[in-house]
């Protein structure tokens, strides 16, 4: 049994676990932006979590691959903790290059799309799998054309992003991060920076990716792609988790009064 | 109130004489008057340059290509690369230190830009030109193996040394404010994507911020460069013989004051000149990501055939 699967019977996480929290809380100086969250994301599938903005949902996302350290819980991707070690009943700070290595394995889109401004987009996505796993060049070159083919944008290879649309600097972005071959995507509010017109494009490469069977975890605005796509819905608000199921049944039918006052404004 | 309206009678306007309609520019009385000062002025300096022999053109001209001259310009411009490079490295390390997690570091920083921006170059100059008063020897011992070595502050603060050392030191100062401007300037947002990838912070900061930073980094760096070619003439004081002391030493002897001054101010500008290309060349490359509008420099280039058009080859 290795470390992963020791941890997953330790804190009574499934087996086939991707993404596990349990009482995960996280505070900046005295305010408590996370509360105990509880979730399971199983390998393969969607998890999309809505909320009103400041409901913590974010911060959530940024601290499974530990952008934000949490200040309580535990929080694993597939069975290990991302910036810690357990041993002898501690959880020990890991050196920067293995908290590197377990970032690498976890994907993440930004909002504002984050592409390095000084990068043609072939440079923009050849620049972690070389440099940071030693992929030849000639290699993650013809990976990232595959993968701009798979986004639509063969013709964008020596662009830079400047030059590019919103969607279109997006689903680059979503390139690079499959680039490095990551066991888990993380979406936050992948969307909303966009004009209306361009939302289309990008959550139709999120709807490919999600049929092709990639573990996704998406904070998200949009109802109809959750509906849609999403194997479960998640609703947080003030830093807790007020209910969770299946999105089909979730919003045609919230249980909760806070879910049912959300929904009913943002659809 | 009623509305006039245009009758073909009351003086609606024939179809062709709307498309002749002709338009006025507006007068720039202020433009022109502005213009035929600045002219006056022009042709004031330029007759006052040509007529009074007091200039000695041709005593300037003899100087031009002088022997001395020539060490001279060679030793300012040594110094000035020498210089530069050692203040870059320097500024880019107390820049790294201030942009740093650690508090301690982020003080020693500020101590250093603080201290060194502060005190006038020419007194820093002279201070470390004048070391061995403070301090007899150099030397460096351990505890257990003893003294490696030893050498006399003088023999090792030549004039040259003591340049080098104190310029560096000072325009560090400048450069290391530069630098933190730059980093400071690249969105948050690199380089939390840089991290959620995979990359160590040596490497987000070496590929992915310094790189951004270089286009705010190079135009006030250039200006640096120019200041400091000049600023190297303070080692006149300590008898350097850079472009200006070897003129000095020359007039000193033989009275031609304003031609050798003439002298040395053609050189620094005929440098600074070609620095400025230089300059221009540095800029674009890092600011390729970010082609807009040519400028001037650009289109005169073009024009000249010295440069082809961005979207042409390559």
């Amino acid at each position: 049994m290795n470390a992963g699967e020791e941890n997953q019977r330790r804190f009574g996480a499934p087996a086939d676990a991707m993404v596990f929290a349990r009482g995960v809380r996280k505070s900046f100086g005295p305010l408590e932006v996370l509360k105990g969250i509880d979730l399971v994301v199983p390998t393969g599938s969607v998890a999309c979590i809505i909320g009103p903005s400041g409901s913590g949902k974010s911060t959530f996302l940024r601290c499974i691959n530990h952008l934000e350290q949490i200040s309580g819980g535990v929080l694993l991707v597939d069975g290990e903790f991302v910036g810690y070690d357990l041993r002898d009943g501690k959880l020990y700070e890991v050196k920067n290059s293995l908290l590197c290595k377990r970032r690498a394995d976890i994907g993440m889109v930004f909002q504002s799309f984050n592409l390095f401004s000084h990068m043609t987009v072939m440079q923009n996505l050849i620049e972690a799998p070389t440099r940071v796993r030693g992929v030849p060049v000639q290699e993650a070159r013809a990976r990232a054309e595959a993968l701009l083919a798979r986004v639509g944008l063969s013709e964008k290879v020596n662009s830079y992003p400047r030059e590019l649309s919103g969607g279109q600097q997006q689903r680059v972005a979503i390139a690079r991060a499959l680039a490095m071959n990551p066991k888990v995507l993380l979406f936050d509010e992948p969307t909303s920076a966009l004009d209306p017109e361009l939302v289309g494009e990008v959550l139709q490469v999120m709807r490919d990716l999600a049929d092709s069977g990639m573990t996704m975890v998406v904070v998200t605005h949009e109802i109809g792609f959750a509906r849609e796509v999403g194997d479960a819905l998640i609703f947080m608000d003030q830093g807790v988790i007020v209910e969770q199921g299946l999105p089909r049944d979730m919003i045609a039918d919230p249980q909760s009064p806070r879910t049912r006052e959300f929904l009913s404004r943002v659809l | 109130m009623s509305v006039v309206e245009p009758t073909e009678a009351g003086g609606r306007m024939p179809d062709g004489a709307v498309e002749q309609l002709v338009v006025v520019p507006r007068r720039h009385y202020g433009i022109w008057i502005g213009t035929a000062l600045a002219l006056l002025v022009a042709v004031a300096i330029i007759r006052a340059l040509a007529t009074n022999p007091a200039f000695d053109w041709n005593v300037a001209f003899g100087y031009l290509f002088h022997p001395s001259i020539m060490r001279g310009l060679g030793n300012t411009l040594l110094l000035t690369v020498v210089i530069m490079a050692c203040a870059i490295v320097i500024g880019t390390v107390i820049a790294i230190m201030r942009v740093s997690p650690s508090t301690v570091l982020q003080s020693f920083a500020s101590a250093y830009v603080w201290f060194f921006r502060g005190v006038p170059a020419l007194i820093q100059l002279i201070f470390w030109f004048n070391l061995s008063l403070l301090f007899r020897t150099v030397s460096l011992s351990l505890p257990v193996v003893g003294m490696i070595f030893s050498v006399k502050t003088n023999d090792v603060m030549t004039p040259f040394v003591a340049a080098v050392v104190a310029l560096s030191l000072c325009e560090a100062g400048y450069l290391a404010e530069i630098i933190r401007a730059g980093i400071k300037s690249v969105p948050h947002g690199q380089s939390e994507a840089a991290g959620a990838l995979g990359m160590s912070y040596r490497h987000v900061l070496w590929r992915i911020i310094l790189p951004q930073a270089m286009r705010f980094i190079v135009p006030p760096t250039g200006n640096e460069a120019i200041s400091l070619l000049k600023m190297t003439s303070l080692v006149t004081f300590i008898a350097v013989d850079d472009l200006f002391y070897t003129a000095q030493s020359i007039y000193a002897r033989t009275f031609e004051t304003i031609p050798l001054l003439i002298v040395v101010a053609f050189w620094y500008l005929f440098v600074v000149t070609v620095m400025s290309f230089g300059q221009h060349f540095i800029e674009r490359y890092y600011g390729r990501s970010d082609r807009r509008e040519d400028n001037l420099i650009d289109r005169l280039l073009r024009n000249t055939g010295l440069l082809r058009h961005p979207g042409a080859g390559a």
